[in-house]
């Protein structure tokens, strides 16, 4: 019982041969999108690698990347065979390579589906890289002296004004690690020595933020220190000033920042999909359909193409066999021990 | 004598017309190259006419988008002129409009020489568009409630962040305003009382600058009120400290993006009259060369084409006669007149 049957005529295979020719140069360039797509991304995520704590969510690009070096080479030979298909004695040299191909499309294109779906599955991940990345971030921010660590400062004061936000959850983040350096804090003075011996660690935590929390659109000049104290600053309650400082945390807006930009290129790949896809059906239709004519006389006759040869079931069993065989040899040794002996018997 | 003669058999006439051809489309995408560059420059400066007092002229940016236009429009032209020449059945259609093409392209090259001494030239109206405006920014920073400045104060921040800046000339122009309104000060406070009476205008003013002109870049902590005051601060000294803050001023900021921005439009627009130089030359060799065929009815027949027909001070000395004899023909109109009537 096979799949799919469709009958073609000479002239209709022709068609389908021009059609799959210029169906697998789109193919083409959508393979190259998706690889540009996939450097893209990689760009991205290599931009604010330094917030991040580790590099498993690269694996959402380089996935694409390769699939997109592979559906060039896999529409380059769909592109080969199609112009062959149609000449009878050039199309039986191709007869060997089909069916490794087709797998190996396949495979590449079933990859294509599961960066799309990878891309979905990996936020947990990237969110939990950057709490972890975001909350080095801060702790180090004083250690513009400490070699390895004093670009922390820079790279966390653009991030939140590029990205307009302040902290890690939010900008009470701040409150509790020592962001200023001891380096700048005068020890002789009795505020900062109140304050260190008040802390259980010796730290100077204050109710402050960096500057590149500051919002630009505020009406009022910002407020960065006591911003828990009203009585600080004239006509200021902290409770309903919203416009003082960036309310969103650096993590959430990132995380917002990435998922737009995945789910973006996972549209734009799932197309690139749809027609890669369409090209494998359309080869495989030419293929079948061009074998049947292998041999005979008249080159026109109408011929039928088909997806499977046998049903789907089927070809799974067929391919599954001789895994199960290797799996559980002694079930099929046994069966085979009990007909021998039933068969004598009988 | 004529100018620079060059024999042409077949090959070399189809060889030219092919690389004309192309050469065209290359001119075409040049147009198409200075119309988005005009566009480009248009919306930068209309991206910033807060900062220029939103007085600026956009003179220069029109006429690069009505050059590039034009450009387009005088290469497709000829073009289309150059697939045609080698067919002897559709090339009589153009040959008459050859001389006039001829003579607009090069009105249209010297157009484009002006527009680029135009870009560099613009630069001086740009410096003292961005004095004034930013003179006034800085003055209405702190008047977020007026209606038309409210968001006056966004943009300058906005502007100092990107263009790493700090003021009109440097950060000292924050000290002379009262950059921070009424609203915010605490007028029952001795402190605002005391610096509001000892100023002769009664302004607020002090020796600090908004956020926007922290540099991340810093070490330290951003230090942004009481600049001057070393004692302050802890080990301070305003005097050798660098990186606390931005020290240029955003109008040498502002300048040097500008003047980058329309240094290479200039270049690229004195390089697309070269191109449009050789087009001309390829065109004029072109038609020249199907016109002195030695036999018209066999393609295959050898030619010479030239740049001029007669030497250059030839043609410039018959070019001023004819001028001339225009200028004349209405002289000696009067002159058989005045005869006629006496």
């Amino acid at each position: 019982m096979v799949l799919m049957k469709m009958k073609f005529p000479a002239e209709k295979r022709v068609r389908l041969a021009q059609g799959l020719w210029l169906l697998s140069w789109t193919a083409t360039m959508a393979g190259a999108l998706t690889f540009c797509l996939g450097c893209l991304l990689k760009t991205e995520l290599r931009r604010r690698a330094e917030v991040m704590d580790n590099t498993e969510i690269h694996c959402v690009p380089h996935t694409l990347m390769v699939v997109g070096i592979a559906s060039l080479g896999i529409n380059y030979f769909a592109g080969r065979i199609c112009q062959d298909a149609l000449d009878p004695g050039r199309f039986p040299r191709w007869k060997g390579f089909l069916n490794p191909y087709f797998k190996v499309s396949l495979f590449f294109t079933s990859l294509m589906l599961l960066a799309v779906i990878m891309s979905y599955a990996m936020k947990g991940s990237l969110e939990a890289s950057l709490k972890i990345g975001l909350k080095n971030g801060i702790r180090f921010y004083k250690d513009t002296d400490t070699p390895g660590r004093c670009f922390q400062k820079q790279t966390i004061d653009r991030l939140q004004m590029e990205f307009q936000c302040c902290g890690n959850t939010d900008f009470r983040d701040w409150f509790e690690v020592q962001w200023i350096s001891n380096r700048y804090l005068d020890f002789s003075t009795k505020e900062v020595k109140d304050r260190i011996k008040s802390n259980v660690d010796g730290r100077y935590l204050v109710d402050s933020v960096p500057f590149s929390c500051c919002n630009p659109s505020s009406p009022r000049p910002c407020i960065q220190d006591q911003l828990t104290n009203n009585s600080a600053h004239y006509n200021y309650e902290h409770q309903t000033e919203e416009l003082n400082i960036f309310v969103h945390g650096c993590r959430e807006t990132l995380v917002k920042y990435y998922m737009g930009l995945m789910n973006t290129i996972g549209a734009v790949v799932l197309s690139v999909f749809l027609v890669q896809g369409s090209v494998l059906v359309s080869l495989r239709y030419l293929q079948t359909s061009m074998e049947a004519v292998a041999g005979q006389e008249n080159a026109e006759i109408e011929t039928e193409g088909y997806l499977l040869e046998k049903s789907v079931k089927e070809t799974v069993m067929e391919y599954l066999d001789p895994v199960l065989k290797i799996i559980m040899p002694n079930q099929v040794a046994s069966s085979d021990e009990g007909a021998e002996a039933g068969n004598p018997a009988s | 004598m004529a100018l620079m003669p060059i024999k042409f058999d077949l090959p070399k006439r189809v060889k030219l017309a092919q690389g004309l051809w192309l050469l065209y489309w290359v001119s075409v995408m040049a147009g198409i190259m200075i119309f988005s560059l005009g566009l480009f420059f248009k919306i930068e400066l209309r991206k910033r006419s807060e900062m220029m007092d939103n007085d600026e002229s956009h003179f220069v940016p029109n006429l690069l988008i009505l050059v590039g236009l034009i450009a387009c429009g005088a290469n497709a032209f000829g073009g289309k002129v150059c697939h045609d020449s080698l067919d002897p059945a559709k090339f009589p259609k153009w040959k008459p409009m050859v001389k006039p093409y001829l003579i607009f392209c090069c009105f249209f090259n010297v157009l484009l020489l002006v527009t680029a001494l135009f870009c560099f030239l613009v630069q001086f109206s740009i410096y003292f568009a961005l004095a004034e405006g930013l003179k006034n920014g800085i003055k209405f920073y702190k008047d977020t409630d007026t209606p038309g400045r409210c968001f006056m104060k966004r943009t300058l921040d906005m502007t100092q962040i990107e263009f790493r800046c700090c003021g009109n000339n440097n950060f000292r122009d924050w000290f002379e305003v009262q950059w921070i309104s009424n609203r915010y000060l605490d007028f029952s406070n001795d402190e605002v009382k005391d610096r509001v009476m000892s100023n002769v205008e009664g302004k607020f003013l002090m020796d600090s600058v908004p956020f926007s002109c922290c540099n991340p870049g810093s070490p330290r902590p951003c230090i942004q009120h009481h600049l001057t005051n070393n004692s302050a601060h802890y080990d301070y000294d305003h005097r050798i400290e660098e990186l606390n803050i931005w020290t240029r001023g955003c109008r040498e900021a502002l300048v040097a993006y500008y003047g980058g921005m329309l240094n290479t439009i200039g270049a690229l627009v004195v390089a697309v009259v070269v191109l449009e130089s050789a087009d001309m030359a390829g065109l004029k060799y072109l038609t020249t060369s199907l016109e002195t065929m030695a036999d018209p009815e066999n393609p295959e027949s050898e030619s010479e084409g030239w740049l001029l027909e007669k030497g250059v001070k030839e043609t410039f000395s018959d070019l001023m006669e004819k001028l001339k004899s225009m200028g004349k023909g209405n002289q000696v109109e009067e002159g058989e007149a005045a005869a006629t009537t006496s």
